[in-house]
């Protein structure tokens, strides 16, 4: 793996709430990552066409819409499809409590909710990265 | 090397790890651009650059919509700033480029500086190099937003465009020295606005001023490349200074010199870290902190270093 970390922030969905995923680029940005930003409204197979191209160490998904029991798993499945299974992927956004066991069985290393400190989202992401 | 062979049969993924290694340098990368190195030198590589908010990465996108109805394929390397307080980088050039999802003829490739302070990335040239290689008929390359002074693109391309938008300075400022002296091709982006067709004749004033050391007057074109007006014009006057270079003889002139200016860096590299390997850290900082007491020159330090060396 590279010395520097490249993390896609992206955020698929319809919904035109990007504050969530800019703050949180922003942070790891400043954390010291390469943080590829890929703005609004993308669908999981560009999601994952972008991971490729930029050989990311992970991928961060911002979901306010309440879609992502559907929109998590294509990303994960289109992942690994592409050769991509060592890709890490996180999400960020509102998730209730009860999706969170499910989501975690489908390989998300960490979820987090409005609130979270971005100095330990950076934290939660390079430790996840470091296992491997 | 599995990934060069990989990537040159037409694997995306082969192809994306073969630029992580190139970026991150080192013997592996320099082991691949061997073998992709007789691969090279068909792909035209198209400059763009400009300063920040111009509109650079949108005409990009246009442009590679463009080249990609002509059936040509398309790499595209976008490169942005590395923060010089943290290491790190937000990259956000694909945010204008979302019209060029899906499509297996481009490929596109975010860049940070790490450092480096020409307007690209020390690797930049290699990664286009790789591109290329891989069988790329168009290598786009997006430069960070420039100021005045940073030239390095076109050092790397055949075809440097530089975009300006209205009403970002008057003839004093098309008149220094620096990246307009750069273009082959000026493009007044956002003409909708006012401000337009003054800021294109500003330019225009510019170039009748000077420069017919060659035979090609780089042409100054309008576009607004939030809904395509002018990109046509643009790429044939893409076309135009491609044909150009071709039947001037410049083509194989740019490419001697890029030739020439790959070998010197790597030569400057290579030679630093020889000799600070073979003179050591212990020796080094010796003279350092002689030339810090004032002891001694760093001319006289340097000859004394470079003596040693055999």
């Amino acid at each position: 793996m590279s010395e520097r970390l490249r993390i896609l922030i992206a955020k698929p969905g319809l919904d035109g709430h990007d504050r969530g995923a800019k703050v949180v680029a922003r942070a790891l940005r400043d954390a010291g990552m390469e943080v590829i930003y890929t703005g609004l409204r993308q669908t999981p197979e560009m999601i994952v066409e972008a991971a490729l191209q930029e050989d990311v160490d992970a991928v961060g998904l911002s979901i306010l819409s309440g879609a992502h029991m559907t929109l998590v798993p294509r990303v994960i499945e289109g992942l690994r499809a592409a050769g991509l299974s060592h890709v890490k992927v996180f999400v960020g956004g509102i998730i209730p409590d009860e999706d969170v066991p499910a989501l975690q069985e489908q390989g998300v290393v960490a979820i987090f909710g409005p609130g979270a400190s971005t100095q330990v989202i950076a934290e939660t992401i390079r430790r996840a990265l470091s296992e491997g | 090397m599995d990934w060069v062979t990989q990537a040159l049969a037409g694997d995306r993924r082969a192809l994306a790890r073969l630029i992580s290694f190139v970026e991150d340098d080192g013997p592996q990368a320099h082991r691949a651009l061997a073998l992709l190195h007789p691969h090279s030198g068909h792909a035209h590589i198209i400059g763009v650059t400009g300063a920040p908010g111009t509109g650079k990465s949108t005409l990009v996108n246009e442009l590679a919509k463009g080249l990609r109805a002509q059936g040509r394929t398309v790499g595209i390397v976008a490169v942005d700033p590395t923060s010089p307080f943290t290491g790190g980088a937000l990259l956000g050039d694909r945010v204008r480029m979302r019209d060029l999802a899906g499509d297996p003829g481009i490929f596109i490739r975010s860049m940070a500086t790490r450092g480096s302070l020409g307007g690209l990335a020390q690797a930049t040239g290699d990664v286009v190099k790789v591109l290329d290689a891989v069988g790329f008929a168009v290598v786009l390359v997006e430069t960070v937003g420039v100021g005045q002074a940073e030239v390095d693109i076109a050092r790397t391309a055949h075809t440097t465009v530089v975009v300006e938008a209205p009403g970002l300075g008057d003839e004093v400022q098309a008149l220094k020295a620096g990246l307009l002296e750069i273009a082959d091709l000026l493009v007044v982006n956002k003409a909708d606005r006012p401000g337009a067709a003054q800021t294109a004749r500003a330019l225009e004033a510019m170039l009748d001023l000077g420069r017919s050391d060659n035979g090609w007057r780089p042409p100054v074109l309008q576009t607004v490349a939030l809904d395509g007006t002018g990109v046509d014009a643009a790429l044939e006057a893409i076309a135009a200074h491609r044909a150009y270079l071709q039947e001037s003889g410049q083509w194989a002139r740019r490419e001697r010199e890029r030739a020439r200016a790959d070998l010197l860096r790597v030569l400057e590299r290579e030679l630093l870290h020889r000799l600070r390997a073979r003179a050591g850290e212990d020796v080094l900082e010796h003279w350092v902190e002689r030339v810090a007491a004032r002891q001694v020159d760093v001319y006289t330090a340097a000859a004394a270093l470079l003596d040693g060396l055999p």
